[in-house]
C-alpha cells in the first residue's frame, strides 16, 4: 500500500467520471494535433509544390530599361545601360550564406533565330538543371544528349512541321529534334531548347548568359535574405523573387494557422475548465475520505499527491488519447483541406511527445487548487459526519 | 505520569447565534493502559472533547499533553505525524474507503510509513486476524456486514500499534449482538496494553470500562 495505490484504485471506482475527464482534456489535447498537424502538413504541401513547380529566384542583367510588356503583349522598351551576366559570376551564387537552400541554378541564353521561313526564340539552357526545376515537363521523345540535338516546344512543334527525330536546319547547322515538349500553357511552347554552350556559340554569345532562373529548397528558406545574399554578389544582375502566388497560399496558410491556434486555446481553456470543476467536485465529494486520510495521520503533502497523482495518470491518458485521435482526425481532413493528391500527414515526435506534455501540463496545473483545498480541508470534517 | 493530560481545556464555536461554549474547562487525566468511556447527551461535548483528543480540534484555551508532548504546540504537518504515530481512530460510520479492500483499508495508516510492502501487508493480515476478519482480506466494504466494518474500522486503528485508540460511538450503527462483540473487542485491545478512550450514548458499554467521564454541558459532571 502506497500512496498510489489510492490514487488508481479511486481512478479505477469512479470509471465514469473519470473518463469523462479525460474526454474533456483529450478533446483539447486533439484539436491541437488536429489542427497544428493539419497546418504543418498543408504548409508542407506547398513547400513542396514550390520545390517542384521551378525556379523563385530570377536573375537578369541590371538595366534602366522600363518593361513595356502587359498581359503578355509586348510593346518592346527601351533599354540603355544594359549590362551583362557572365556565366562564371554564377558560381558565386554556391558562395552565398543560405547556399544550402540552393536547390539547381538554371542559366539560359536567349535569342532570335530563323528555321526555314519562321523567326523563332532559341534558348541554350542546362539540360540537366533545366529538367531538374521543370519537372513537370512531359517530353515525347527524348531530352537532348549531344549538342546538335533539341528539344522544341509543343506551338513551335507544329509550326515548323517537326517532330521527334527529324532534322532542323538553324544557321547552316543540322539539329536533330530528340524531343517535343507537351503543352505547358506557358512561353516554353514556343521555343527551341538547345544545349548552352551551343546556343552562346550561334548566338555569339559565349560565356554570357542572358538570365538564371535559381531554385531553392523552400522548407524554411529565407527568399529574401537569398535574393540579398545573390543580389550582393552579383553587383551587374538584377536579383527578383518569384513567389508571390506561393506567398500568398502561405500568407493564407498562416492566418489559418493562427486561426486554429486559437480555436485550440479556446478549447483547451475549456478542457482545462473540465478538469478543474471535476476534480473540484471530486474533491467535494471526498470530504469525508480525506478528513479520514488526515486523522490517521496524513500530511497535507501526502493528500495533494494522491490529487495530483491522479491527475496527472488521466492528463498522461488523455494525451496519448488525443494525439490519436487528433492524428486520426487530421489524416481524415487532409484530403479534403489539402490540394494536393499527394499531400500526407507530417509524423513528428515533438507533437507526440508535446501533446502529452501539454496535456499533463494542464491537468496538473487545473488540479493544483483543488489539491490545495483538498489538503487544506479541516479534518475535523470527517468527525463532523458522524 | 499520565498518558493525556488536559487542564482548563474550554473550546467555543461563534455561530450567527452569538458564541456556544462546547466545553467549559475540563480537566481530565487519563492513564496509560485505562478504558476510559465518555457519556453525555447529545450536545454534552464528547465528540468535540474526542476531536480535541485527536489533535484535529484547537481549543481556545486550556492545554492537551498525550505521552509528554503539548500537542497544540505542534504546528500542523507535526501534529499529522503525531497522529499516525501515537493515536489510532474508530469513526461511528467506520468510515471506510469504498474503493478499497479490508486489507487496504487496514493498510490505510501504513500507507505514509516507510516500510516494506510485504511487512505492510503482513501487519494488515494480522490486525484483520485479531478482530476475527482473517478471511474477508479481500472483501470490499460494500460485501462486508456493519459488525465486519466496524471491525476492519479497528484493525485499521490498530495496525500501527498506537498507544492511545479514540473511539467515537463505535457500537452506534450495530445491533445490540454485535455491539457487545465490539466492545469485548475493545477491552482485549485494552487487556493488551491500549489506552481506549470512547464516546459513547450507550450505558451498557460503561461495564466495559475502567472508568466513565460523564459530560453536561461541557462540563465533567461526574
Amino acid at each position: 500500500m502506497k500512496l498510489h495505490t489510492i490514487s488508481i484504485n479511486n481512478l479505477k471506482r469512479r470509471k465514469a467520471k473519470m473518463a469523462f475527464l479525460t474526454i474533456g482534456l483529450m478533446v483539447g489535447i486533439a484539436t491541437i494535433v488536429s489542427l497544428v498537424t493539419l497546418t504543418r502538413s498543408m504548409s508542407s504541401d506547398i513547400e513542396k509544390k514550390m520545390d517542384e513547380f521551378g525556379a523563385n529566384i530570377l536573375i537578369t542583367p541590371s538595366s534602366n530599361a522600363l518593361s513595356m510588356n502587359y498581359g503578355g503583349i509586348s510593346l518592346g522598351g527601351v533599354a540603355f545601360d544594359q549590362r551583362e551576366i557572365l556565366e562564371k559570376d554564377l558560381a558565386q551564387i554556391k558562395t552565398i550564406a543560405n547556399h544550402m537552400n540552393v536547390s539547381a541554378v538554371a542559366p539560359k541564353v536567349l535569342g532570335g533565330v530563323k528555321v526555314g521561313n519562321h523567326d523563332v526564340m532559341l534558348v541554350g539552357v542546362n539540360f540537366d538543371s533545366e529538367l531538374k526545376m521543370k519537372q513537370w515537363w512531359q517530353i515525347f521523345g527524348e531530352a537532348p544528349k549531344a549538342d546538335n540535338e533539341l528539344l522544341i516546344g509543343s506551338d513551335a512543334s507544329k509550326i515548323l512541321n517537326v517532330g521527334p527525330g527529324d532534322s532542323v536546319n538553324i544557321k547552316g547547322e543540322e539539329f536533330k529534334v530528340s524531343g517535343v515538349l507537351d503543352q505547358t500553357g506557358s512561353q516554353d511552347d514556343a521555343l527551341v531548347f538547345v544545349a548552352l554552350k551551343k546556343a552562346q556559340q550561334m548566338l555569339g554569345k559565349e560565356g554570357r548568359i542572358t538570365l538564371a532562373e535559381v531554385a531553392a529548397l523552400c522548407s524554411g528558406c529565407p527568399i529574401g535574405d537569398m535574393v540579398t545574399q545573390i543580389a550582393e554578389k552579383l553587383p551587374d544582375a538584377k536579383v527578383s523573387a518569384v513567389q508571390q502566388v506561393v506567398e500568398g497560399r502561405l500568407k493564407t496558410l498562416d492566418q489559418f494557422k493562427r486561426f486554429s491556434y486559437a480555436i485550440a486555446g479556446v478549447v483547451v481553456f475549456i478542457g482545462s475548465l473540465v478538469v478543474f470543476v471535476t476534480m473540484m467536485g471530486s474533491v467535494n465529494e471526498r470530504t469525508v475520505e480525506i478528513g479520514v486520510f488526515r486523522a490517521i495521520g496524513f500530511r497535507k503533502s501526502h493528500i495533494m499527491r494522491i490529487i495530483l497523482l491522479e491527475a496527472a495518470l488521466v492528463s498522461i491518458l488523455a494525451g496519448v488519447l488525443g494525439y490519436a485521435v487528433g492524428m486520426g482526425g487530421a489524416g481524415l481532413a487532409l484530403p479534403f483541406m489539402a490540394e494536393s493528391r499527394s499531400a500526407h500527414l507530417v509524423w513528428d515526435a515533438t507533437i507526440a511527445f508535446g501533446s502529452v506534455g501539454l496535456a499533463l501540463a494542464l491537468g496538473l496545473l487545473a488540479s493544483l487548487y483543488p489539491a490545495q483545498h483538498a489538503s487544506r480541508m479541516d479534518p475535523t470534517e470527517a468527525l463532523r459526519a458522524l | 505520569m499520565a498518558m493525556i493530560e488536559i487542564s482548563g481545556l474550554k473550546k467555543n464555536y461563534t455561530s450567527g447565534e452569538g458564541t456556544v461554549e462546547a466545553l467549559r474547562g475540563l480537566d481530565i487525566s487519563i492513564e496509560a493502559g485505562e478504558f476510559i468511556t465518555i457519556m453525555g447527551q447529545s450536545g454534552s461535548g464528547k465528540s468535540t472533547l474526542l476531536s480535541v483528543l485527536g489533535g484535529m480540534n484547537h481549543p481556545s484555551s486550556g492545554e492537551v499533553e498525550m505521552d509528554g508532548v503539548k500537542l497544540y504546540l505542534l504546528n500542523g504537518e507535526k501534529l499529522a505525524d503525531f497522529r499516525a504515530q501515537k493515536l489510532g481512530f474508530v469513526f461511528q460510520s467506520f468510515h471506510l474507503i469504498p474503493y478499497l479492500t479490508a486489507i487496504e483499508n487496514v493498510m490505510l495508516p501504513l500507507a505514509i510509513v516507510a516500510m516494506k510492502s510485504d511487512a505492510k501487508k503482513e501487519a494488515a493480515r494480522r490486525a484483520l486476524e485479531r478482530v476475527g476478519l482473517g478471511a474477508k482480506l479481500d472483501r470490499l466494504p460494500n460485501q462486508l456486514s456493519g459488525g465486519e466494518q466496524e471491525r476492519v474500522a479497528i484493525a485499521r486503528a490498530i495496525v500501527n500499534n498506537p498507544q492511545i485508540l479514540l473511539a467515537d460511538e463505535p457500537t452506534g450503527n450495530l445491533d445490540s449482538k454485535t455491539s457487545e462483540d465490539v466492545m469485548t473487542l475493545f477491552r482485549e485491545l485494552n487487556d493488551a496494553g491500549q489506552t481506549v478512550v470512547m464516546v459513547t450514548h450507550n450505558p451498557d458499554n460503561g461495564r466495559y470500562a475502567d472508568r466513565t467521564i460523564t459530560l453536561r454541558d461541557g462540563m465533567v459532571v461526574q
